[in-house]
């Protein structure tokens, strides 16, 4: 090969090379700057005041979100302890039997759910739940909110769950142990990390979700620590403050995005850890 | 005539439509090792999955015949309970990931959540360990995952934990394939130490090992038992030419 095709291959490849990783670069820097301008609109808004009072009418100054950071927290946590369950127990179920027919009218459903608009699964709440119970509540909003994270839970614990030897089951059942328990004591635990990543992932996911709250949760001015009356929430005081026509209230949005942006990172920072933490050597 | 503690009669084993065992009707005596020998896909390991009734929790695997454990046939007793007489070691060593040393040699207790007070609780773990020849190198690591000792004192620990169930038979399905020589040679003592106690049925790739270790040889080819008797005799003055001509080496 002479010497100029030889340098041709070498700038294609140096090209090549560069490109990638200006993509790469490119697909990276949204979440920079999302969190660039959350940080620099929003910390000025940050104080103890603002996490632990309530909101202000229009004209006065001041104000927080303690409402809204409790509503959040709850509706996620009842939709936790909704969803948490229900998805490990349906991961377990198509993990143990992965070609029976229920299994895959079910991994059908779950995709789909998981590509459903949310706030179709919002509409869907506010028929079952606020409809037939009379009246908005942050329960209904856990509701939508469960439904959300069903999909994520079930396939991390699917996906985790297979990687876990046979031997490890034919260990338990050659003890004379029964098949339940063999699930229940050397299965789960063996996948913990991988179970509580996906439950982690799905509560960072949902935190921040406004439409399937809009018309369940509903939002409330006051503090409220019943779920089964109307409850704010982050997303929700955002979505209201940010199209107000009020400077301060734009201020205090600002404020809220940024505590709701930092759940979230917290909350991927935490289910890395827990991969590192309860990773199983086999 | 010896006595038995497991006898099969007429054992027929499937997967699916494949039928991996034929007719096999053999004896184990009380206190033997029996070797079970035969080249890949005889149907060996098949046979003593058959025995704790393993073999029947793959889709699609059936079984037909009687097998007797002390005169019970196991097909009519609780799988559970005879899977707890009879023990079973694996090729791979299996400890589990999530257990101390102490919790693994326990597992068939606490996973079958049988209440044991902390005394009974260490002196099984000691014996079990001590009967496993692995007591000396954990006594002082009890506490620490079963998964950071080496392949040998894992395959060890295992036996140690089948062993504090106290089983009647140790089904062994080539437990030193995936360990070093010397690692091996230790298990190999080990199983000629538990003999005093247990019956052990190993099914082994090994002929020396089997010469080695065994009482008892019996040869397995595509599914049938081709010939069962006396180790020496098996090894030196075969009857079958089948035999002679796999423990010659003429194939594997």
């Amino acid at each position: 090969m002479d010497e100029t095709s030889l340098n041709i291959r070498k700038i294609k490849n140096r090209v090549f090379t560069i490109g990638v990783a200006t993509l790469t670069v490119i697909s990276a820097l949204p979440l920079v700057f999302i969190i660039f301008y959350v940080f620099k609109r929003g910390i000025s808004a940050i104080s103890w005041e603002f996490l632990v009072t309530l909101p202000k009418s229009v004209g006065e100054v001041g104000g927080g979100i303690a409402n809204a950071l409790v509503g959040t927290i709850l509706i996620v946590l009842v939709a936790s302890i909704l969803a948490i369950p229900v998805g490990i127990m349906a991961g377990v179920y198509l993990s143990e039997n992965p070609d029976s027919k229920l299994s895959k009218v079910a991994r059908l459903c779950i995709e789909v759910l998981n590509g459903t608009p949310s706030i179709v699964i919002g509409i869907f709440a506010y028929l079952v739940i606020v409809l037939s119970t009379g009246g908005f509540s942050a329960v209904s909003g856990s509701f939508a909110l469960a439904i959300m994270m069903l999909p994520l839970i079930v396939r991390t614990t699917e996906e985790t769950l297979q990687l876990i030897p046979e031997s490890l089951k034919e260990a338990g059942l050659a003890l004379g142990v029964p098949y339940y328990r063999v699930v229940f004591k050397v299965v789960i635990p063996s996948g913990l990390s991988g179970i509580l990543n996906g439950v982690m992932l799905a509560v960072a996911r949902v935190a921040g979700e406004t439409a399937p709250l809009l018309f369940t949760a509903f939002g409330n001015p006051y503090m409220n620590w019943d779920i089964f009356k109307p409850m704010d929430n982050l997303p929700l005081l955002i979505y209201n403050y940010a199209t107000s026509p009020y400077q301060s209230w734009h201020q205090i949005a600002w404020g809220a995005s940024l505590v709701l942006i930092t759940m979230v990172l917290i909350m991927n920072l935490l289910s890395r850890w827990a991969i590192k933490k309860w990773k199983v050597r086999f | 005539m010896e006595s038995s503690v497991l006898v099969t009669k007429d054992l027929n084993a499937w997967y699916g439509e494949n039928h991996v065992l034929h007719d096999i009707s053999m004896s184990f005596p009380h206190n033997h090792v029996i070797a079970v020998m035969g080249p890949s896909g005889c149907g060996k390991s098949t046979f003593i999955r058959c025995l704790n009734r393993i073999h029947e929790l793959t889709p699609g695997a059936r079984t037909e015949g009687t097998v007797l454990l002390d005169n019970q046939n196991i097909y009519s007793m609780a799988a559970i309970k005879l899977r707890r007489k009879v023990g079973m070691v694996f090729q791979k060593p299996n400890p589990f990931p999530t257990m101390s040393i102490y919790d693994n040699v326990l597992a068939g207790y606490k996973l079958n959540n049988i209440k044991l007070d902390s005394q009974e609780r260490d002196q099984i773990v000691h014996d079990a360990l001590i009967g496993a020849g692995l007591w000396k190198e954990v006594k002082d690591s009890l506490h620490q995952k079963g998964t950071f000792l080496s392949g040998g004192q894992q395959q060890r620990l295992c036996i140690a934990r089948t062993i504090a169930m106290r089983p009647e038979v140790l089904l062994l399905d080539e437990p030193t394939s995936a360990l070093d020589p010397i690692s091996a040679g230790k298990i190999e003592d080990l199983i000629v130490e538990l003999k005093k106690q247990y019956t052990i049925i190993v099914v082994t790739h090994n002929m020396q090992q089997a010469a080695r270790v065994s009482d008892k040889t019996a040869f397995f080819y595509l599914g049938e038992l081709t010939e069962y008797g006396k180790t020496d005799k098996i090894f030196t003055d075969p009857e079958n030419s089948k035999t002679q001509s796999y423990i010659t080496g003429r194939f594997s």
